[in-house]
């Protein structure tokens, strides 16, 4: 059985077993989507007070808002096992039961569990984009979807990498590692507006740091067809997600040197 | 060629030392200072197909850093490792594809779902034929009388029921050889003798090769013809129960109950250890005193109630054991 | 200190002790809150740039309005005390009726000294980086300034005493429905959104749209970071400060009626069922 077929065996397990708890499900999906949309609610606000930001409209900042809820939701329901690492599987020592096992810890991992209650982001982030789609000028021709669906692609593998990162982290310590969370939900936070209203300090590290505006920013203005104010050149744009997949790529490095240290400590 | 062969094993981690204190931890971030631990120091064994060998020795001996190396988790200083031909930590997934582990204290269930659905996903993770998984599956719900369980989530088992659950989930694969880790702590007594039946069932009937580490002597009497006793990372003892407690104590026990009061009893070559009203435990040496002897010598003095003999209990034996390796060590 | 209260201070002091153990998470936690203050000050900043006319409140202001909020974030009443989930799944609960003295007041005591510590290392820890290093390092416009005055100082001291006792009465209540219905992440997933709007942390409440604001600046949870914060840069003084206090000072009776209610009723429940 190959590992994409196991892998929906695992999202079918974890499907049932959360429909043993029906009514807790939806509150926490309930709940999440209020988590979120809270997030919507004082954009607009702000948007209502001021009309713009930058020469931005409510719009086009819905547009980035909703993609990168969309990619870090998809991202959150993928890698829910290397988020609780440390926690759920090293402390625990359940890590060992995933080697005892003759599959990649990998793909055990992104089996874990697979929480319906995140699709309240996604939802949410798929609502917002209706939204956008209505205020701003967006085309959706054959190449903006194109886009949309790579940039998505590959802020889910940035966001990815990331939890990689931490999970990473784990094998050397389980204290905090929620600091991560500055880079993921911070991350959310800091993609949902245009790069060019923040400070240039900050514009660097969402470049070249992590580079959330290779996932966010950038295809989002080939989507709307707007030159850079910054001055990227209007090619580079659409091939910005790849640095999305060069961070996953650098994760799994990382991860690897872990493993190797797991298995010669133990801990 | 042996199933599993363990040459000079020896694993040791460098652990941290860190100052206590919020001081501690910021100058631990420059400059650690480490300690070594010898978990294990050299450690040699080999085990052919169908054995049943329970090793045993006192919470940190090296027993479990073992069980991690040979099932693959753990990858060891120096030594050889080799089980049915493959090194564990070199080939984990081969290794792990045909080996069985049960923890007794950690479940490989899924907590959340009935028993059955663990199952299938336990054979697509193993990747078992469905006719082969079919058929498999059956029999072991009939030799552990799961069939009423395999509806149930797991969160609703009792313990007796779970271990029973992991053990057929254990072995959904066929594995050639099985370890177990303190497989029946926490069990009650009915629960212990149906782990200890199943595991001999499943030695004797089908040659799997066995692997056990336990706290519970009567799981080792119950169970295994050979025991292997560590200690601070050294192999001690590798024999038979039997020749292992002949080692130990010569020794032989007797229990008399008197209809009165017990008598001070003064025979040479023996001793006694113990008087509770009257009742009298006596220790004695078969080779200078027979037990039918000594019997016929009591009873005769004095008036008898009951009476029986018996070998100094196990737990007994291995405490005895460890008294005399580190008086010889010191 | 009066023999009558001290199995309430007693509570408070351990939790209080206990908590401050975990530097780290605190550490953390900071670095967080740092993260967010700049995200959350540059956004403001691109739009008082592009409309600050607009604006209830000036940039320095909001700038500080952001800061508070992070450095006491952790004083929002968003999370049910987690030991009070814990104590009813493990039993706890009923030695809590043993002891001889009034059970709102003993968890009100234990909360208090929960939230307490989480809360003040992170607000040192942010006063320091955004009130004395942003300006020498230059930043001053980003800044967490002093407050507005002495008045302002006079008026904030009692109004962040009241927000801390609001946002326990708040968590009491959420406590007791977390006890009654034993699901303590459904409570959660309503509390964290409520709170988070309606108290001003999201944006301030005066940014909502203008036919809002008579509600807005009458339910409670306007005390728990508006009205405080507001008083502190004296964007509310004199009269409209002092009614500020006494809205506050009101719901907090309001809330701790409350909840005694519900507790003794629940309390009556469990020893119904035998706990």
């Amino acid at each position: 059985m190959n590992a994409l077929r196991l892998y929906f065996r695992y999202v079918g397990a974890s499907i049932r077993a959360q429909a043993q708890y029906p009514a807790a499900t939806l509150l926490l999906t309930m709940g999440h989507i209020g988590a979120t949309a809270i997030e919507i609610l004082g954009v607009f606000a702000l948007f209502h007070r001021f009309g713009e930001i930058k020469g931005w409209t409510f719009g086009e900042v819905a547009l980035f808002y909703a993609l990168i809820n969309i990619t870090f939701s998809l991202a959150d329901l993928l890698t829910r096992g290397f988020d609780v690492f440390g926690t759920d599987f090293v402390r625990t020592g359940a890590f060992d039961r995933v080697l005892l096992r003759p599959r990649s810890a990998t793909l055990q991992l992104i089996g874990h569990e697979i929480r319906l209650s995140r699709l309240g982001r996604l939802l949410q982030g798929l609502a917002v984009l209706a939204v956008a789609t209505r205020l701003a000028p967006i085309e959706w021709d054959a190449a903006a979807v194109a886009i949309a669906v790579w940039a998505v692609t590959g802020g889910v593998a940035l966001f990815a990498g990331i939890l990689v990162l931490q999970a990473t982290l784990a094998f050397w310590t389980v204290e905090s590692l929620e600091v991560v969370n500055v880079l993921t939900y911070g991350g959310v936070q800091a993609a949902q507006y245009p790069l060019d209203i923040y400070a240039g300090w900050f514009r660097r590290v969402l470049t070249f740091g992590i580079p959330l505006a290779c996932v966010a920013y950038y295809p989002v203005l080939a989507i709307l067809k707007r030159p850079d104010p910054l001055g990227a050149p209007d090619w580079l744009l659409p091939l910005t997600p790849l640095a999305g997949f060069a961070f996953l790529a650098l994760s799994f490095v990382a991860w690897r040197a872990g493993m190797a240290r797991y298995a010669s400590t133990g801990s | 060629m042996p199933q599993i062969l363990v040459e000079g094993l020896a694993k040791s981690y460098r652990v941290a030392e860190r100052a206590p204190g919020l001081g501690g931890a910021v100058r631990g971030l420059f400059r650690r200072r480490w300690r070594e631990v010898k978990a294990l120091v050299d450690l040699s064994f080999s085990l052919e197909a169908g054995e049943l060998l329970a090793f045993i020795g006192p919470n940190g001996a090296g027993k479990s850093t073992t069980v991690k190396i040979l099932s693959g988790i753990l990858r060891p200083t120096s030594g050889r490792v080799e089980v049915g031909g493959l090194v564990p930590y070199e080939d984990r997934l081969r290794h792990v594809a045909r080996i069985g582990v049960v923890f007794g204290q950690r479940s490989q269930l899924w907590w959340d779902l009935p028993v059955l659905d663990g199952f299938d996903l336990l054979a697509d993770i193993y990747r078992v034929p469905p006719d082969r998984y079919r058929a498999r599956r059956d029999e072991l719900v009939a030799m552990l009388r799961l069939e009423p369980l395999l509806a149930q989530p797991v969160r609703q088992l009792s313990l007796g029921q779970r271990m029973r659950a992991e053990f057929a989930a254990a072995l959904l694969h066929d594995p050639e050889v099985l370890f177990l880790d303190e497989p029946t702590i926490g069990l009650d007594a009915p629960a212990k003798l149906a782990v200890r039946e199943f595991v001999k069932r499943l030695n004797r009937e089908r040659g799997v090769t066995v692997l056990l580490t336990t706290h519970d002597m009567h799981d080792v009497e119950a169970l295994a013809e050979r025991v292997i006793v560590i200690g601070q990372g050294r192999l001690l003892a590798d024999s038979s129960l039997d020749a292992l407690r002949a080692g130990v104590f010569a020794e032989r026990r007797l229990w008399v109950d008197f209809t009165e009061e017990a008598p001070a009893l003064d025979i040479p070559g023996v001793q006694v250890r113990a008087r509770t009203g009257r009742s009298l435990e006596l220790a004695f040496d078969p080779a200078k005193i027979p037990a039918a002897q000594l019997i016929a010598s009591i009873a005769a003095a004095h008036a008898v109630e009951d009476i029986h003999v018996d070998e100094p209990a196990i737990e007994e034996v291995i405490a005895r054991f460890y008294d005399l390796h580190d008086s010889s060590e010191a | 200190m009066s023999a009558a209260l001290r199995p309430y201070a007693a509570a408070f002091r351990a939790r209080f002790l206990l908590m401050l153990q975990y530097r780290v998470a605190a550490l953390a936690g900071f670095a967080t809150q740092c993260w967010w203050g700049a995200i959350k000050i540059m956004v403001y900043a691109a739009f008082y740039e592009s409309a600050g006319a607009a604006a209830p409140i000036s940039l320095p202001n909001i700038v500080t309005y952001t800061w508070l909020g992070q450095a006491f974030l952790a004083l929002l009443p968003w999370l049910a005390d987690p030991e009070v989930g814990a104590s009813i799944r493990t039993g706890g609960v009923g030695y809590d009726r043993l002891r001889p003295i009034d059970a709102y007041g003993y968890w009100y005591a234990r909360t208090l000294g929960w939230i307490a510590a989480r809360a003040l290392p992170r607000a040192v820890l942010m006063l320091l980086a955004a009130g004395v290093v942003l300006p020498l390092v230059g930043l001053e416009a980003w800044a967490w300034q002093p407050p507005a005055g002495p008045e302002a100082v006079a008026l904030f001291v009692p109004a962040f005493v009241l927000m801390i006792l609001l946002a326990v009465a708040v968590l009491m209540l959420a406590n007791v429905v977390v006890a009654a219905s034993l699901n303590e992440r459904g409570v959660n997933a309503i509390l964290m959104p409520t709170v988070v709007v309606f108290s001003g942390s999201l944006v301030p409440l005066d940014f909502f749209p203008d036919a809002m604001r008579p509600f807005l600046h009458l339910q409670p949870l306007a005390g728990l970071v508006d009205i405080p914060f507001r008083i502190y840069f004296a964007d509310l003084r004199g009269a409209a400060a002092l009614q500020g206090l006494a809205l506050q000072a009101g719901w907090i009776v309001v809330l701790v009626a409350l909840g005694r209610v519900a507790m003794a009723r629940m309390m009556r429940h469990l020893e119904m069922q035998g706990g």
